[in-house]
C-alpha cells in the first residue's frame, strides 16, 4: 500500500492585505460616519474573527449619499464617453494592480477559497470593467438609438457571495452609461465595496460618482424607496425582490432584478460523464453553493444514475474542505451563521421528509461556520429540497427517464435562472437548450460567466440582464 | 323599398377566447354607445373566470406559437393584415363610431393599423438578429444569446386609441411567440371584439389572441395576479390602476410594461421597446475544442 | 483473480464488437478534461508534500536514452545515475529503471546488477511500429532475451485511426505473450490519435489486450505526455480496476522537465486514480532531464539554498 500523498498546508499570506479597525460610509468622495453613528462588526466567517468595524448606513445617510449622486450626475453624465471609459479602464487596472490584496481581503470577509477569489472572482471583476468602459464612448452604436440618455442616480443593492463581482456588475455598466450610484453592500460582506472606494479614489473619480453605503436591510429599503433615485437594481433573494417590486411600483425607477434559483443540471445517458461529474461538482460546491445559478437540482436519466452517482461520490471524497486562505482548499465556510442555521433547517427537512442523505468523510473546523457537500438521493419533485432554493453545498439528485421527463422536470419550477445539459449528441442539446425556461444554458459546462455574456433570469429568477450588450439597458432611459 | 329604410341586422359582439366567440360565463353585458351616446350594442361585461379561461387559453396556445418557425409567426400577421385590408370600410366604421372621428380620419388609423401588421410581420425573423447574437467570451466556449418570449402577456389596451393602439398592442406581443390576453378598451370594446373576428379567419391559431370586454380593473387585477401570466402591459391603464396592477404583478414577477409618454400617440414610429419588452434573453454556453498545438484538444 | 480474457472476452470477439465497445465508451469533452486537468494543476504544493513528493517522483522515472548515438558508455553512465542520482546524498531514492532500445538491454542490466533498479526496452520497431509483426515479435524477444524486466511497445496507429480495433488488440496480445514475465507498457503515441475519445478508446483497447501500464507517447513527436491526456488515461485505469478488480499502471513520457511538471503529474494520480498509484510499480515517468531538476529541487529542500547545474552530476 502506497504512502499518503498529504498536502501540507498552503496559506496565502495575509500580509498582503491591511485592514483597518474601523470604516466608514464612502459619500460624496469622503469616509464618513454615518449620522446616527451607528457601527457594525463584519466576522471572517472562517474563524469568527472580527475583522474591522464598519459605520452602519441608515436613511438620513442615504439621503446625503443620493444627494452626493445627484449633484455628480450632471458632470459626469455630460462628460464625453472617451473620458467617462478611461476612468473606467483605470479602475479595471487597478483591480488588476490591487488584486492579490482583493483576493486575500474578499476571502477573509466572504469565507470563500482563496483559489476562487483568486481565479474567479478578482480576474472577473477587472474584465467587468474593462468591458463596459470600452462601452462608454460607442454607446451610439448599441442598438438603443442615436445618444442614449442615462437614467440618472442609481440605487443599487448586492447580495455576498460574490461581493465585489456583483459590485463590478452593478457599477460599470451604471458608469460607462454615465449614472451615478449609490451602492448598498451586504452587512456580512461590506469590505470590498470600501476598497473598492479606495480605488476610486486612486483612479481620481469624481467624487459623489459612487457612494458606499454599508448596512442592514432597512438602509436598502430606504435606498430603493428613495424619491432621488431613478433606478434599482437588486441582486438577492426572491423575497425581497418581489418587495423591492411592489415599492417602486407606479414610479419612474427603472428595475432590474437578479434573483434566486433552483437550477437543474441534467445529465443525459451519452453524457461525457468524467466532465459531467465535474459540472455537477463545480455546479453546486463552487462557493459553497452561494451562487443564485446553481445547478442545485441534478437530474440524471435513470439508466446511467447508479454510475453516474458512484462517479459523483468519489470524486467528492477528494474535496479539500477547511481554511479558505489555503490555496488547496476546494471548499470553504457558509458566509454567516444565519446561512448556514438556513442551510441545516433545509437539509434536515430534505432528511424529514424521507430522502437520502450522503455526504463524504470530512472533518468541520470547530470555529467558523461550515456545512460539508451533501448530496441528497432519492428525491423528487414534491421534496422541499428539489424546490426551494438552499443556496449551500446541497444537491438534490433526481432522475428521469426521456428528454421530455427532463425538460418538464427541469421548467417545474417558479424559478428559471440557470440549467445545464450534459449530452454528446449535439441536436439533443440545442433542443433542450430551446425547450428550458432559463436565462443561462451551460451545455457541457456549468457556471461560467464572462463580461461578453448577458446573465439574468426568466420567470421568479428576476428580470433584466447584466453583462454584454444587453447590460447596458439598464441603466439607458430606452 | 329605399336603402335607409331597410332593418340592418345588428351583429352580437361576443368575446374572442381560446379561437372561440363564447359570451361571457356571467352572462352579464353592458351598454356600448358612440361618440353621442347613441347605443351601439351590448357587449360581454367579462369576469374573473372569462379572464382565467382566457389565460388557460392563452397558455394552452403558447407552445405551439413560441416554437412555430419566426417565419410562420410573420406570414400569419401578415395575414391579419391581408384579412384586414378587406375590411377597411367595416372598421372605419367601427372606429368613426368609437371614437368620434371623421370617416377619413377613422379611415386613416385602420390603414395605419394594417400598415402596423405589415411593420410588425416583417420584425418577426429579425428581432432575434438585432437583439440577440454570439458573445466573444474569453474561453473556449461557443457563447450565443437568443430572445424567447416570455409567455402569456395580458394587455391593458389603450383606451382612447381603440384600434390603432390597440393593434400596437397586440401585435408586437404576439410577433415574438407570445401569446396574449387583451383587456379591449372599455369604453369603446367594439373594433377590439371585431378584430377578433379577423384574427379567427388569420390563421392564428385559437389562444394565440383572446379579446375580453369589460372594466379594466375588475379583469386587470385577477390577470395582474395571475400566477401563470408572465406579464403586463399596462398602457391603457391609468396611473392609479397601473401603480395597483404593478404591485399585485409583483407576486411571480411579471414582466411590467408601464404606461409611458410615448403612448400618447400610437401613429408615430413604434420602434422596437414593445417587441423587446417581452422577451427574455437566453444564453447558451457550449465548449468548442480548441485548435490548440496540444494537437489532441478536441 | 478476475482477468481481462474472462471479464471481455466478448468485447474482443471481432473488429465490430471491439469497436462497438469503444465507441460506446463515454464521450470526452475536451475543454472540461482540460479544465480539470489545469485545475489540479493549481495545487500548491509545499515543504512536507514537496519533499515527499520529490521522492516519489525520483523513484518513479524510467531513466531514458533512446537516440541513434546511444552507446555502451552513455548506458552505463546513466545506469550510474539511476543507481545513485545524488552522489552527494545517498538518502535520494533510486529511480525505477533504466530505459533504453533493445541493443542496450544486456549493458544497462550489466550497469544495473545487484540493484532493483529495472530495466524497460522499448521494442516493436519503436517509434513508429511500421514493421511487420514477426519483425516486432522478434525484437521483443530480443530485449527480453538480454534480460529486460519491462517492455515498452507502440501500438500501430496507422491501424488504430483506420479503425483496424482488432488487429491492434492482437498485436497487443501477441506482444504481451512474446513478453513473457517481463511487464509490458502500451504507449499509444498520443499526439498521433490526435483526439481525447481516441485516447480513451486505446487506453481500453491497451487494457483489453493485457497492458500492465499504459504510457502516452515515445517522445519523438511534437506533442508527448500532457496533463490532460495523463489526466484521462488515469480515469481510464481507475474505471478498469473498478469493473475488472485489475490494477494498471500509467507512465506518461516525454515533454516533463521540470519538478513542478512532475508534482502536477503526481497530483493527478492522487486525485483522479488514488493514492493505490502513488508507488512506482504502479505510475512511472518516462524521462531524462527531469531528474535533475528534481535533485536541485531536492538539495533546496534541503539545504534551504537554490541548487546550480553543477551541482548535480552531467550523464
Amino acid at each position: 500500500m502506497a504512502s499518503a500523498f498529504e498536502y501540507a498546508p498552503a496559506p496565502e499570506s495575509r500580509a498582503v492585505v491591511d485592514i483597518k479597525p474601523s470604516y466608514g460610509l464612502f459619500i460624496d468622495g469622503e469616509f464618513t460616519d454615518a449620522a446616527d453613528g451607528q457601527v457594525f462588526k463584519t466576522v471572517s466567517p472562517s474563524t469568527e474573527e472580527v475583522l474591522s468595524e464598519v459605520a452602519r448606513a441608515g436613511a438620513e445617510d442615504v439621503d446625503r449619499a443620493v444627494a452626493a449622486a445627484r449633484k455628480a450626475f450632471e458632470k459626469w453624465s455630460a462628460l464625453p464617453g472617451a473620458e467617462r471609459a478611461k476612468y473606467l479602464f483605470r479602475i479595471a487596472r487597478l483591480v488588476q494592480e490591487r488584486s492579490r490584496e482583493l483576493a486575500v481581503l474578499e476571502t477573509l470577509d466572504n469565507g470563500k477559497p482563496i483559489k476562487e477569489t483568486r481565479d474567479v472572482d478578482l480576474p472577473l471583476v477587472a474584465a467587468h470593467f474593462f468591458y463596459y468602459a470600452g462601452w462608454a464612448d460607442k454607446l451610439d452604436h448599441a442598438g438603443y438609438g442615436a445618444n442614449p440618455r442615462p437614467l440618472g442616480v442609481a440605487g443599487q443593492v448586492i447580495p455576498w457571495n460574490f461581493p465585489l463581482l456583483m459590485l463590478a456588475w452593478k457599477i460599470a455598466p451604471a458608469l460607462a452609461t454615465g449614472n451615478t450610484v449609490v451602492l448598498k453592500p451586504a452587512e456580512t460582506t461590506p469590505l470590498s465595496a470600501l476598497f473598492f472606494a479606495d480605488i476610486c479614489r486612486q483612479a481620481g473619480l469624481p467624487k459623489g460618482v459612487v457612494n458606499i453605503l454599508p448596512g442592514y436591510g432597512d438602509v436598502g429599503a430606504a435606498l430603493v424607496g428613495h424619491e432621488g433615485i431613478d433606478k434599482v437594481a437588486f441582486t438577492g433573494s426572491t423575497a425581497v425582490g418581489k418587495e423591492i417590486a411592489r415599492t417602486v411600483a407606479g414610479t419612474r425607477k427603472k428595475l432590474t432584478l437578479e434573483l434566486g434559483g433552483k437550477g437543474a443540471n441534467i445529465v443525459f445517458d451519452d453524457a461525457p460523464i468524467d466532465q459531467a461529474v465535474e459540472g455537477i461538482v463545480s455546479g453546486i460546491f463552487f462557493n459553497q453553493g452561494q451562487v443564485c445559478c446553481a445547478g442545485s437540482r441534478l437530474l440524471v436519466q435513470e439508466s446511467i444514475q447508479d454510475e453516474l452517482l458512484d462517479a459523483l461520490k468519489r470524486r467528492l471524497t477528494t474535496l479539500r474542505l477547511g481554511d479558505p486562505l489555503d490555496k488547496n482548499t476546494d471548499i470553504g465556510a457558509i458566509n454567516s451563521a444565519e446561512q448556514l442555521a438556513r442551510i441545516t433547517a433545509l437539509a434536515d427537512t430534505g432528511e424529514a421528509e424521507g430522502a437520502e442523505r450522503w455526504s463524504p468523510a470530512c472533518e468541520l473546523p470547530s470555529a467558523g461556520y461550515w456545512f460539508a457537500p451533501t448530496l441528497f438521493t432519492n428525491v423528487t419533485q414534491a421534496h422541499t429540497v428539489a424546490r426551494d432554493e438552499i443556496f449551500g453545498p446541497v444537491l438534490s439528485v433526481l432522475s428521469f427517464r426521456t428528454p421530455d421527463e427532463a425538460v418538464a422536470k427541469a421548467n417545474n419550477s417558479q424559478y428559471g435562472l440557470s440549467a445545464g445539459i450534459w449530452t454528446e449528441k449535439g441536436s439533443r442539446m440545442l433542443a433542450v437548450a430551446n425547450k428550458l425556461r432559463a436565462g443561462v444554458v451551460w451545455a457541457n459546462t456549468f457556471n461560467k460567466f464572462d463580461p461578453t455574456s448577458p446573465f439574468g433570469g426568466y420567470k421568479e429568477s428576476g428580470f433584466g440582464r447584466e453583462g454584454g450588450r444587453h447590460g447596458l439597458e439598464a441603466y439607458l432611459d430606452v | 323599398m329605399s336603402e335607409s329604410s331597410r332593418l340592418s341586422v345588428l351583429k352580437t359582439y361576443k368575446l374572442y377566447v381560446g379561437g372561440k366567440f363564447p359570451r361571457s360565463e356571467s352572462g352579464r353585458v353592458y351598454e356600448v354607445t358612440d361618440h353621442k351616446g347613441t347605443w351601439l350594442a351590448n357587449v360581454p361585461l367579462s369576469s374573473r373566470k372569462d379572464a382565467r379561461d382566457a389565460v388557460v387559453a392563452a397558455r394552452k396556445a403558447f407552445g405551439g406559437w413560441s416554437g412555430a418557425t419566426a417565419y410562420n409567426r410573420g406570414q400569419v400577421l401578415y395575414r391579419v393584415a391581408e384579412m384586414l385590408e378587406g375590411r377597411r370600410n367595416q372598421f372605419a366604421h367601427e372606429v368613426a363610431h368609437a371614437e368620434g372621428l371623421s370617416k377619413s380620419a377613422a379611415a386613416a388609423q385602420v390603414e395605419a393599423a394594417v400598415d402596423r401588421w405589415v411593420w410588425y410581420a416583417g420584425w418577426t425573423d429579425k428581432i432575434g438578429q438585432v437583439v440577440g447574437g454570439g458573445n466573444p467570451v474569453a474561453g473556449p466556449f461557443f457563447n450565443l444569446s437568443t430572445p424567447e418570449p416570455t409567455g402569456v402577456v395580458a394587455i391593458v389596451a389603450p383606451q382612447e386609441s381603440s384600434f390603432l393602439g390597440l393593434v400596437s398592442v397586440i401585435a408586437p406581443v404576439i410577433a415574438t411567440g407570445n401569446t396574449a390576453v387583451v383587456i379591449a378598451s372599455e369604453r369603446s370594446p367594439l373594433p377590439a371584439l371585431a378584430l377578433g373576428e379577423v384574427l379567427a379567419t388569420s390563421d392564428l391559431p385559437g389562444g394565440v389572441v383572446n379579446v375580453l370586454s369589460g372594466k379594466a380593473a375588475e379583469l386587470g387585477a385577477p390577470l395582474a395576479a395571475h400566477q401563470d401570466v408572465n406579464a403586463l402591459d399596462l398602457t391603457g391603464a391609468g396611473p392609479e390602476l397601473a401603480k395597483e396592477l404593478e404591485i399585485a404583478a409583483a407576486d411571480n414577477l411579471k414582466r411590467v410594461l408601464r404606461p409611458g409618454p410615448a403612448d400618447a400617440d400610437f401613429t408615430a414610429d413604434p420602434g422596437t421597446h414593445r417587441l423587446t419588452a417581452f422577451l427574455e434573453t437566453k444564453t447558451v454556453w457550449h465548449p468548442t475544442g480548441s485548435l490548440g498545438a496540444s494537437g489532441t484538444a478536441y | 483473480m478476475p482477468t481481462t480474457a474472462n471479464a471481455f472476452a466478448d468485447v474482443t470477439a471481432s473488429d465490430s464488437t471491439l469497436r462497438r465497445f469503444l465507441h460506446g465508451l463515454p464521450g470526452v469533452d475536451p475543454v472540461g478534461l482540460e479544465a480539470r486537468a489545469a485545475s489540479l494543476g493549481t495545487r500548491s504544493i509545499k515543504t512536507t508534500a514537496k519533499a515527499y513528493a520529490i521522492d516519489l517522483a525520483i523513484s518513479m522515472i524510467d531513466l531514458t536514452t533512446l537516440e541513434g548515438a546511444d552507446t555502451p558508455g552513455k548506458v552505463r553512465a546513466l545506469a550510474a545515475k539511476a543507481v545513485n542520482p545524488d552522489p552527494t546524498d545517498r538518502t535520494t531514492p533510486r529511480t525505477a529503471a533504466v530505459c533504453v532500445y533493445p541493443d542496450m538491454v544486456a549493458t544497462a542490466k550489466a550497469g544495473l546488477a545487484g540493484t532493483d533498479v529495472k530495466v524497460a526496452s522499448v521494442a516493436t520497431a519503436f517509434p513508429a511500429g511500421r514493421a511487420a509483426l514477426d519483425v516486432k515479435l522478434a525484437d521483443v524477444r530480443d530485449a527480453v532475451a538480454a534480460g529486460a524486466d519491462e517492455i515498452d511497445m507502440v501500438i500501430d496507429r496507422g491501424a488504430f485511426l483506420a479503425g483496424h480495433y482488432l488487429k491492434v488488440h492482437e498485436e497487443i496480445t501477441a506482444v504481451k505473450e512474446a513478453s513473457g514475465a517481463a511487464r509490458l507498457k502500451v504507449i499509444f503515441e498520443t499526439g498521433e490519435l490526435s483526439t481525447y475519445d481516441n485516447i480513451r478508446r486505446a487506453s481500453w483497447l491497451g487494457m483489453l489486450g493485457g497492458a500492465d501500464f499504459i504510457k502516452t507517447s515515445t517522445g519523438k513527436v511534437a506533442v508527448n505526455a500532457t496533463p490532460a491526456n495523463t489526466l484521462l488515461m488515469l480515469e481510464a485505469v481507475r474505471d478498469f480496476r473498478a469493473q475488472t478488480g485489475i490494477q494498471i499502471g500509467v507512465k506518461p513520457a516525454g515533454g516533463i522537465r521540470s519538478t513542478k511538471d512532475a508534482i502536477k503529474f503526481l497530483v493527478l494520480v492522487n486525485e483522479t486514480a488514488g493514492a493505490d498509484w502513488l508507488d512506482n510499480h504502479w505510475f512511472r515517468f518516462g524521462a531524462s532531464s527531469l531528474l535533475n531538476d528534481l535533485l536541485m529541487q531536492r538539495q533546496k529542500l534541503a539545504t534551504g539554498r537554490y541548487s546550480g547545474p553543477d551541482y548535480v552530476t552531467v550523464d
